[in-house]
């Protein structure tokens, strides 16, 4: 498994306990993916197109994507033609190998926050509505200010019904600091947040926005805008914007990956409600058409309920049970 | 992008006029042109497969054998059956009761407090009467904060306990509309997974104590091929009576309606179309199998045309277009009528082909559009009839005429140009052209 090698060194390893609670959240996941892997093999025990087929079938069950699949099946096609695997158990591990290509590509992907060298490293966070923003931004602030760090929140959404109150009271949870201010605009309580961050030597910035549909242009524009603020009060800034992801969405996941991209450097996804039913195989897709890695999974709502993304996790975790089921 | 069912349609149509018959391997190219565009709009695999079964078997049969043209015929059927899956009439909710209680439930984010609001707001208006809120959901931070602020926004009163029980807060909200005189008990809850046991067993308990008129599944139409074990988990405890598809202002296809309808049969009774609280429409399937199609919203422009054009001359127009004989004199009259429709990029983008010809990403302004008035005005009537006799001199002399750039003028006549490239895929549909 050459490749598989290569890339799984540069993935630096996780505390165990960490390890174990984002298998806890997959569980649900992984079992129905893995035992339908297992079914398929047992069924199959030659690779034929019927074979094909039903892989086809599971990868898109999970939303990985029609031309991400198409395109890694055709992938795993050849390569069964070239290294003349003969039975479908031994092609497992190939697939795996294979999806773990088709994210990592042949690039270093870092799973870091690239914090600022001086002065407060600003994370921006955008998305569609109700995907889990200011709920990332209550757990991310756990996690930061818990490593020592002084967090400051800024509740920029100042749109959707009782969003403030609900950072404040995310705020209030995790012991940080929030602006906000009532009735203005989103750009005017950001220049106030950061003017504080500034003055008051805050480490880490989390900014919330308002949920909006990326075919919405004002709202757009809007983000656009608030971009242009942030960087005008501390040059380089935002260090970080995550785009929020819904583990549920379909195919429209990357629409929302191409447009965001479009008018926010967007340079990470956050995978959210992993804990349920929903495998989130669209970020796959998003990596492969739009290049955005995967930075955090949501795995609940509590407050420790962030991980950081581990693409060996994600799919080895998918299918490790493979071979206990048979 | 992806290219849209209606254009690889299209694609595929043009070959069979090639043709001149249907085949059945001409038949297979288009199901798998089907298939993609379905699974692209998260339609189920199953429901595909099932789909796809029944259209072959419906296109090999007599009737598009015999059709002169089997390519639409092939269309016609595909819509057809989707429709007929979405479930054919729309159904309406179920408000008697004294009072009528609604419960809205369904994932985390899904939109169920925004919908509660608007569906209070819409029953008010359709029947005059009283809603009452109710606030159940005591998890997430500030729901409670949200649902009030819209009650207020509204004038709907809310009726909270703070974060106590909810089972017991709706029993105790029931009683306080019956005392009070509300017509109708809207009560939104937390959102939740439809595997977790306890906070699904919750929402069993308060099923079993307020027994509502309607359980309403409020699911997010941009979810992917899970909608289909989210809608299996909530029916199976709570035998749901219908469900509010959500977010559809967005530019998802929205084909987890289409796992609601066929694998459950709930009805889909409300779709969810703006953040502003008269965002709510009831759900027509024929509409929605044209987008999940990918065919452009046609039914749509045809409706929302009607309102304001007039008639005979949309007719007329669309009549001349039919023959090919649509100019420029047809064209000035339709941008007056057009001028009525409100802002025009809205249109254009759901007419199929557009993003094909790059129209989906235009931006017209109405200095433009009188821009565009001024040169066809200062054409002869002759030139309006056949543009194809403008050539270089009579372009200087409309230039000068209308104030504006030979280069304008050149671009009015390209652009008409494409928009009889246009409407040619117009011609053998039975809708009329809104401009
Ligand atoms: N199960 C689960 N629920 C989550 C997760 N992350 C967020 N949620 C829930 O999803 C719902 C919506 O989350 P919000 O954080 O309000 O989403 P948002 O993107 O800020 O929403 P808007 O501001 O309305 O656009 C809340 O009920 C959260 O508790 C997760 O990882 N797992
Ligand atoms: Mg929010």
């Amino acid at each position: 498994m050459g490749m598989f090698d290569k890339f799984k060194n540069l993935f630096q390893k996780d505390q165990k306990e960490e390890a174990e609670h984002y298998h806890i959240g997959l569980e649900k996941t992984r079992k129905e993916f893995t035992s339908k892997l297992n079914l398929l093999t047992l069924k199959h025990n030659r690779i034929d197109d019927s074979y094909y087929e039903e892989l086809e079938d599971i990868l898109i069950q999970a939303d990985i994507g029609v031309n991400t699949v198409m395109q890694f099946i055709d992938q795993l096609k050849d390569r069964v033609k070239k290294e003349n695997i003969l039975n479908a158990s031994d092609l497992k591990e190939v697939i795996v190998d294979e999806m773990f290509i088709i994210y990592v590509q042949n690039q270093i992907i870092v799973n870091k926050i690239n914090y600022s060298e001086n002065g407060p490293t600003v994370i921006l966070f955008v998305g569609v509505n109700g995907v889990g923003k200011t709920t990332t931004i209550g757990k991310l602030a756990y996690q930061m200010t818990s490593q020592g760090k002084k967090v400051l929140l800024i509740a920029g959404d100042t749109f959707r019904a009782g969003a403030v109150e609900q950072l404040v009271e995310w705020g209030n949870r995790v012991c940080c600091d929030v602006v906000s201010k009532l009735e203005a605009d989103p750009a005017s309580v950001i220049y106030d947040g950061l003017e504080k961050a500034k003055n008051e030597n805050y480490d880490v910035v989390l900014i919330d926005t308002a949920g909006r549909l990326q075919n919405k242009v004002n709202l757009m524009n809007e983000l656009d805008k608030i971009n242009k603020v942030i960087g005008k009060i501390i040059p380089g800034a935002p260090h970080e914007t995550l785009l929020v992801i819904d583990a549920t969405t379909g195919q429209n996941g990357i629409s929302q990956a191409k447009s965001f991209q479009e008018i926010t450097n967007i340079t990470g996804i956050v995978l959210t409600k992993l804990d349920g039913t929903a495998k989130g195989g669209i970020v796959l897709a998003i990596k492969d058409s739009v290049g955005i890695p995967v930075k955090f999974v949501g795995l609940g709502e509590q407050k420790d309920d962030l991980r950081v993304f581990d693409i060996e996790k994600y799919i080895y975790g998918l299918f490790e049970e493979m071979d206990v089921e048979k | 992008m992806f290219e849209n069912l209606g254009e690889r349609l299209q694609n595929v149509m043009s070959k069979i006029k090639g043709y001149g018959k249907i085949t059945e391997e001409n038949i297979s190219e288009m199901t798998r042109e089907i298939r993609l565009a379905l699974l692209e709009a998260d339609v189920n695999y199953k429901v595909v497969k099932e789909f796809i079964e029944n259209v072959k078997q419906k296109s090999l049969g007599e009737e598009v054998a015999k059709s002169l043209k089997p390519g639409e015929m092939f269309v016609k059927i595909v819509k057809d059956e989707l429709v007929d899956l979405l479930g054919g009439e729309k159904q309406d909710l179920n408000v008697i009761g004294n009072p009528a209680t609604l419960m809205l439930v369904g994932l985390q984010g899904s939109g169920k407090t925004t919908t509660i609001a608007k569906l209070a707001n819409l029953l008010r208006k359709k029947y005059k009467k009283k809603p009452l809120l109710v606030a159940c959901d005591v998890y997430r931070p500030a729901a409670i904060d949200q649902l009030k602020q819209l009650g207020r926004e509204l004038n709907i009163p809310v009726y909270e306990e703070g974060k106590e029980d909810p089972v017991s807060i709706a029993t105790h909200a029931i009683t306080y509309a019956k005392q009070n005189g509300y017509d109708y008990v809207l009560i939104d809850t937390a959102g939740r997974l439809h595997v977790d046991e306890e906070l699904m067993q919750e929402l069993k308990n308060m099923n079993q104590a307020i027994h509502p008129q309607e359980v309403l599944l409020v699911i997010d139409s941009m979810t992917g091929q899970d909608a289909i074990h989210v809608i299996e988990g909530f029916h199976s405890s709570l035998q749901l009576t219908g469900a509010v598809l959500t977010k559809l202002d967005g530019d998802t296809r929205g084909g987890a309606a289409l796992s609601i309808r066929h694998l459950t049969h709930v009805p889909i009774k409300f779709i969810g179309v703006s953040e502003k609280m008269d965002g709510l429409e009831e759900f027509y399937p024929e509409r929605m199998a044209t987008r999940i199609l990918g065919m452009g919203d046609l039914m749509s422009i045809v409706e929302k045309a009607e309102q304001v054009i007039d008639e005979e001359s949309a007719i007329k127009a669309a009549k001349k277009m039919q023959k090919g004989n649509f100019d420029l004199e047809d064209f000035l009259e339709q941008l007056n009528q057009i001028k009525k429709l409100g802002p025009l990029e809205n249109i254009i983008k759901m007419l199929p082909g557009a993003s094909k010809l790059g129209l989906n990403k235009v931006q017209i302004n109405p200095k433009d559009m009188a821009h565009l008035e001024a040169i066809i005005q200062s054409m002869t009537k002759e030139e309006r009839k056949d543009p194809f006799i403008i050539k270089a001199s009579r372009k200087i002399r409309i230039a000068k005429g209308s104030g504006r750039s030979v280069e304008e003028v050149n671009r009015l006549l390209k652009q008409f140009d494409q928009m009889k490239v246009m409407m040619k895929q117009f011609k053998n549909g039975k809708m009329k052209m809104p401009f």
